[in-house]
């Protein structure tokens, strides 16, 4: 009967894997190993998430063009393309122009917080972080964070090149501290508009596309540039209610000092209603994702 | 493969996963159309289909990441739907796109996972050297992941989903593109897996993989299992091998087909080759009388053979009969 040395045959087989495996004693132990663990807390695994999105500038400083280069750029264009046309001279008109151009470019690279997370979604990576045992919202609330680190970086080039062109804000250092707070919120609450977007939109390109059309006329439209008194009636009552004139409105006022509670409120209230509308909706699309 | 075949019926205590009646629906389409699943613990069980067969969203739905439209499951113990977190806690998903951050090196995407999985500092770092020793990656350790190989990558995948050792893994597609050196470093994990007690559900177009991996295979087409049970079982249920016949003279092939399939009693296929027939026989001995009444009709047989059905033919098979079977449904129905 050939039953009994085909199973030797097999055995020997057999044995040949294992001695051909040096690292199978290593696999071995690594899957035996007990690893203490106990469930991170959502603080801690929102933190990971933001290691993690900080290890990516690392790798790709690229990515830091938007909060970099940018505001340079758009600071420099803008105070002397405009500065001798609108008021007379470019020292002048940086007074008026700094705060709302601020406004202007950090609420245009808050958007980059959804191309990030729509380029997450469409890759595998998603489904590992939707399957792990972890608090859910604390991907997008690490990413969040360190965008917030992000739009702070791109608010002190400005601030600190308008000083040197000859920004003075007359209500000094707290001033600009508070105005750099209203932002810092205002951006937070805005980015959950895009993770939002980026939750919806099937590609990258699609929700640039959206983005501009969103944004553009939106900071152009408002009191970042020009006095709203100069414009037409009818535009003035689009500008008065246009949530980012608002915004510039009260980091304008606070950075010269004669900002109002009344002024404070309505940024607060804008990105309270932002926040409550869209940090909901992004979760709910992130837990229904496909 | 040592393992004793399981029974039909299993305790209950010793099921990693148990579900009934799962469904899912896209729009209009039933991608999932009633599957009911037994998985015994430290098993491997194999998902074998077609592209869109529904063996993916199978996976997900099992992995929490798809909410399931009726039907219920179990893993290990826990509701699928109502335990989800505990559930999350106990399984662990290889999807078939790389499962970790491309941009970090392989080093930081296992700390990642393990600091998000609660381990320390230290730990993590000493785990993740671990991982990567053991799975032959210690040398790409400090390089990002977007540089590594296919199977590198399907290996730090795979690692990434270990680093605290699931009770149930979920491989979805595991060595799709892979070459066999590759794949094989990936069955060693398997094997090493289920060695340890977890259980692996696995999803492949490959017949070969599920034939070397699976101690279960479910065959499924058009979201339905279509047929369950060992590769032997498998094998041995659409007939004892198959038959292919060659002759000498091309023109005799009509008649030659017309004797075999009134002496085997079966459809008679004609290959692309003109002198080539095959046939699936349920009854071996009848092949003889079959080859005889050939001679005795003056067909010259050049060569022929009889063979155990490969799975791919188990395969074609059953998703052959399921599509005429459903044909007759309809015809019914209208």
């Amino acid at each position: 009967m050939t039953n009994p040395s085909l199973q030797e045959q097999i055995h020997t087989d057999t044995e040949n894997r294992s001695n051909n495996h040096s690292t199978d004693d290593s696999l071995d132990q690594v899957i035996t190993n007990y690893i203490p663990h106990s469930r991170a807390n959502g603080i801690k695994t929102s933190l990971t998430f933001a290691w993690r999105a900080l290890l990516k500038i690392k790798y790709v400083p690229e990515q830091l063009m938007d909060a970099t280069i940018f505001p340079i750029m758009f600071l420099l264009m803008f105070t002397y393309l405009f500065g001798g046309a609108i008021a007379g001279s470019t020292s002048d008109y940086l007074q008026f122009l700094l705060p709302g151009i601020l406004v202007q470019t950090i609420v245009t690279i808050t958007m980059y917080t959804g191309i990030e997370l729509n380029n997450d979604i469409r890759k595998g990576i998603f489904d590992r972080f939707r399957s792990l045992p972890i608090w859910r919202p604390s991907v997008l609330v690490g990413a969040l964070l360190v965008d917030t680190v992000r739009y702070s970086l791109a608010a002190s080039i400005m601030i600190g090149l308008g000083l040197v062109l000859g920004f003075r804000p007359d209500g000094g250092f707290l001033g600009v501290l508070i105005a750099m707070a209203l932002l810092l919120i205002f951006a937070f609450s805005l980015s959950w508009i895009w993770t939002t977007l980026g939750m919806i939109m099937r590609t990258e390109k699609a929700l640039m596309g959206v983005s501009m059309m969103v944004m553009f006329p939106l900071t152009f439209v408002s009191n970042v540039f020009v006095d709203p008194e100069t414009l037409p009636p009818w535009l003035q009552t689009v500008v008065e209610v246009n949530p980012i004139s608002l915004v510039v409105t009260g980091i304008r006022g606070s950075m010269h000092g004669f900002v109002t509670l009344e002024d404070i409120s309505w940024v607060l209230l804008w990105s309270a209603i932002i926040i409550v509308i869209f940090a909901p909706l992004t979760m709910y699309l992130y837990q229904k994702k496909k | 493969m040592n393992r004793t075949n399981t029974k039909n019926d299993v305790d209950r205590d010793d099921l990693a996963i148990e579900a009934s009646g799962l469904v899912k629906k896209f729009g209009e389409k039933r991608a999932v159309d009633g599957i009911d699943l037994k998985v015994r613990r430290g098993t491997v069980y194999g998902f074998l289909g077609p592209n869109g067969a529904g063996k993916t969203t199978t996976i997900r739905m099992l992995a929490t990441l798809l909410k399931i439209d009726s039907g219920s499951a179990k893993i290990l113990g826990h509701d699928l739907v109502q335990e989800t977190e505990a559930v999350r806690s106990r399984i662990s998903l290889t999807g078939q796109f790389a499962s970790v951050d491309e941009d970090l090196t392989g080093l930081e995407n296992l700390i990642f996972i393990a600091r998000l999985l609660g381990c320390s500092r230290r730990q993590a770092k000493e785990r993740a050297n671990d991982l990567l020793n053991a799975f032959g990656l210690e040398e790409a350790a400090k390089t990002q992941v977007k540089k590594y190989s296919g199977g590198m990558k399907r290996r730090i995948d795979i690692a990434a989903s270990i680093v605290i050792t699931p009770d149930i893994l979920f491989l979805d597609e595991p060595t799709t593109g892979l070459d066999p050196r590759s794949r094989n470093q990936v069955w060693d994990i398997v094997r090493a897996l289920v060695k340890h007690g977890t259980t692996v559900l696995l999803t492949t177009q490959y017949l070969d993989e599920a034939d070397q991996l699976a101690d279960r295979i479910a065959v499924i087409d058009k979201g339905k299992i279509i047929a369950e049970g060992t590769s032997g079982q498998l094998k041995a249920s659409i007939g004892s091998g198959r038959l292919h016949v060659r002759l000498l003279n091309p023109d005799l092939r009509p008649q030659a087909q017309q004797i075999l399939a009134d002496e085997l009693n079966t459809s008679i296929q004609l290959l692309s080759d003109p002198t080539a027939l095959s046939a699936l026989v349920s009854n071996a001995d009848r092949v003889a009388y079959a080859l005889g009444e050939l001679a005795r009709s003056n067909i010259t047989v050049t060569d022929f053979s009889l063979g155990q059905p490969s799975l791919d033919e188990v395969f074609l098979t059953l998703t052959e009969r399921q599509t005429d079977s459903e044909g007759k449904t309809q015809e019914v129905q209208s």
